[in-house]
């Protein structure tokens, strides 16, 4: 297998004694599409500075396209894009000046950056907007800006934290596409998404995280295999939680209730779904598990501050 | 880690073209206030004042206000910069964020906006030159030599600014810097009045502060009197920007890569 594209041993990061990173491993290879997943203040983005060298480790080794991190960072960055969590375009540039200027960063410049700048525009389907001001564009345009942002160095390894937090279901869908497009074209990426069903169908792999620690890591098939019954079913309804305790208990493995609703994981659905045909009044979905389902059984039901 | 030394690099160069590239599309409202307000001053001072105490020090008072006006007004403007533009950078529109997803460091962005605060105040300064001049308040073609002063001058008080901001919470904390520091350096540099006439520990005092060591230079450049040794006076003003220059690094690293 080639040499991993981000390699993290031990990797940790402490805040006012708190351990928000702790001793963490990751291993993301050329080309997959790796996502970190985990409630608010899980560390997903302390993780995401480490390993742009934005913040030194307090302890662990880090490898990121064959840098060295922090120490040799600067090289590193030259070859990542990031999407940040919190959009950071510039609001005194319009579109063009944002991708001309950002470009400025990385020592680029000319005719090829011209062109470049071109057909980034058109993988965002910004083009009618190059001459827009920043405060004018809607939050999907100023995500797909900061992508082409991000792009702007032809980056082999492209980090994104929550790239579509935020937007309604059409952006998301044409983030997700210009995203395959991208892993089409052989480049590795690295998400963030507190979206399952994003994280599913985009990732190659995922790791769960809560507490500064990684609870689980693998292809999101594998981990729904590993973690979740076959079955589940989703049923509320007036006494719901009388039937949960006289039926449900004895034909699912395991069951849930949250709020109204109580969630039935199964081997077997057939005595379940008998049982409820005979209960007009209780409603029930019956569906195969997900990994929203591995997530909430590993981080559990909580909220979080 | 947050205390070693600089590294120091062309990289300053994109971070300075960026903030030149804002400046020049907001240019009407930018140059009104750096040089109509040093303007008026002249103005209203030098000939409103002038006309009560005629000669300062050998001079007539507009004479004598003009160089004062010019120090003074590279200072603010440097300092200006330094304060709310850069803090509103740093913190509000995270400029600087965006730059360390990039290969350049706080020590690009450091340098890079000590530069432009200084790039600002030449800007500003250079058209109070022009007019002074033509009003008759500049003796000398060695004024010409002010520009790299103030220069220099504007870039060592960006960089205390970039001190000060690294360390404020909010645009609030600016008050304390302009309150101790910046209005009493205003008053007490030799900018409306000489220092000669002040009792002996004030004279003291103002040899600390680095706008009196720039009005000693850019006051006999422009007004054709005989030159001081300028190397202690530009010394004072090149400690006082490396001294600020590493601390506001130190600080800013601290601060952002934390
Ligand atoms: N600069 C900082 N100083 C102190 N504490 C911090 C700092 N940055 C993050 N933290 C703390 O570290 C923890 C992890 O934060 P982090 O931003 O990495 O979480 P996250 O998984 O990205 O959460 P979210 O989903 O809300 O973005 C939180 O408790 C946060 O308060
Ligand atoms: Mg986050």
């Amino acid at each position: 297998m080639a040499a991993p594209t981000v390699q993290a041993l031990g990797l940790t990061k402490v805040y006012a004694g708190q351990t928000v990173v702790d001793g963490i491993e990751l291993a993301v290879f050329p080309g997959e599409c790796f996502g970190l997943l985990g409630p608010n203040g899980a560390g997903k983005t302390t993780t995401l500075r480490m390993l742009l060298g934005q913040t030194p480790p307090d302890a662990g080794r880090l490898t990121v396209l064959n840098h060295r991190i922090p120490e040799d960072a600067r090289d590193m960055r030259a070859r990542v894009g990031l999407v940040p969590q919190q959009d950071n375009l510039d609001p005194d540039f319009t579109v063009l000046e944002n991708l001309r200027v950002y470009a400025s960063y990385f020592g680029l410049s000319g005719p090829v950056l011209q062109r470049r700048i071109d057909e980034l525009l058109g993988f965002v389907q910004l083009e009618a907007k190059a001459q827009a001001g920043i405060g004018t564009l809607s939050g999907g345009m100023k995500r797909r800006l900061t992508l082409a942002r991000a792009l702007i160095n032809q980056p082999d390894l492209l980090i994104l934290d929550e790239p579509t937090t935020g937007l309604d279901p059409q952006a998301r869908q044409i983030i997700w596409q210009r995203l395959r497009s991208l892993l089409a074209q052989g480049k590795t990426l690295i998400l963030t998404t507190h979206y399952m069903e994003e994280a599913e169908r985009l990732c190659d792999r995922v790791a769960i995280m809560d507490h500064g620690r990684i609870l689980a890591c693998g292809s999101p098939h594998a981990l729904i295999k590993q973690y979740i019954e076959p079955h589940v079913l989703e049923v509320y309804g007036p006494e719901v939680e009388t039937w949960q305790d006289d039926v449900a208990r004895q034909h699912a493995r395991r069951t849930e209730r949250v709020g109204e609703t109580v969630f039935c994981y199964a081997e077997d659905e057939g005595a379940l779904l008998d049982d409820l045909r005979q209960r007009p009044q209780l409603r029930f979905m019956h569906r195969p598990g997900n990994l929203e389902d591995v997530f909430l059984k590993l981080t559990g039901r909580e909220l979080r501050e | 880690m947050m205390f070693h030394p600089p590294v120091v690099s062309l990289r300053w160069i994109p971070v300075w073209r960026r903030n030149f590239l804002v400046w020049r599309k907001l240019l009407g409202p930018a140059l009104l206030g750096n040089f109509g307000e040093p303007l008026l001053y002249l103005l209203a001072l030098g000939y409103g004042l002038g006309s009560f105490v005629g000669e300062v020090g050998g001079l007539p008072y507009g004479v004598f206000l003009a160089a004062g006006i010019v120090c003074g007004s590279a200072m603010n403007t440097a300092t200006f910069e330094g304060l709310y533009s850069a803090y509103t950078r740093m913190a509000h529109q995270q400029t600087w964020g965006g730059m360390l997803a990039t290969p350049l460091s706080v020590d690009d962005i450091v340098l890079g906006e000590m530069i432009w605060a200084g790039t600002k105040s030449l800007l500003s300064v250079a058209p109070i030159l022009l007019v002074a001049a033509l009003l008759g308040l500049v003796h000398s073609w060695a004024a010409l030599w002010v520009l790299p002063v103030v220069l220099l001058a504007g870039v060592c008080f960006g960089a205390l600014a970039l001190v000060v901001t690294a360390l404020a919470k909010s645009y609030d904390f600016f008050l304390y810097y302009f309150t101790l520091i910046v209005t009493p350096m205003f008053l007490f540099s030799g900018v409306f009045f000489p220092l000669d006439g002040m009792p002996i520990a004030v004279q003291w005092g103002a040899q600390v502060l680095p706008l009196t060591h720039a009005i000693a230079i850019v006051r006999p450049l422009m007004t054709g009197q005989p030159l001081p040794h300028l190397l202690p006076h530009l010394l004072v003003l090149l400690a006082y920007g490396a001294v600020a220059f590493y601390l506001a690094i130190g600080l800013l690293r601290r601060r952002l890569l934390a």
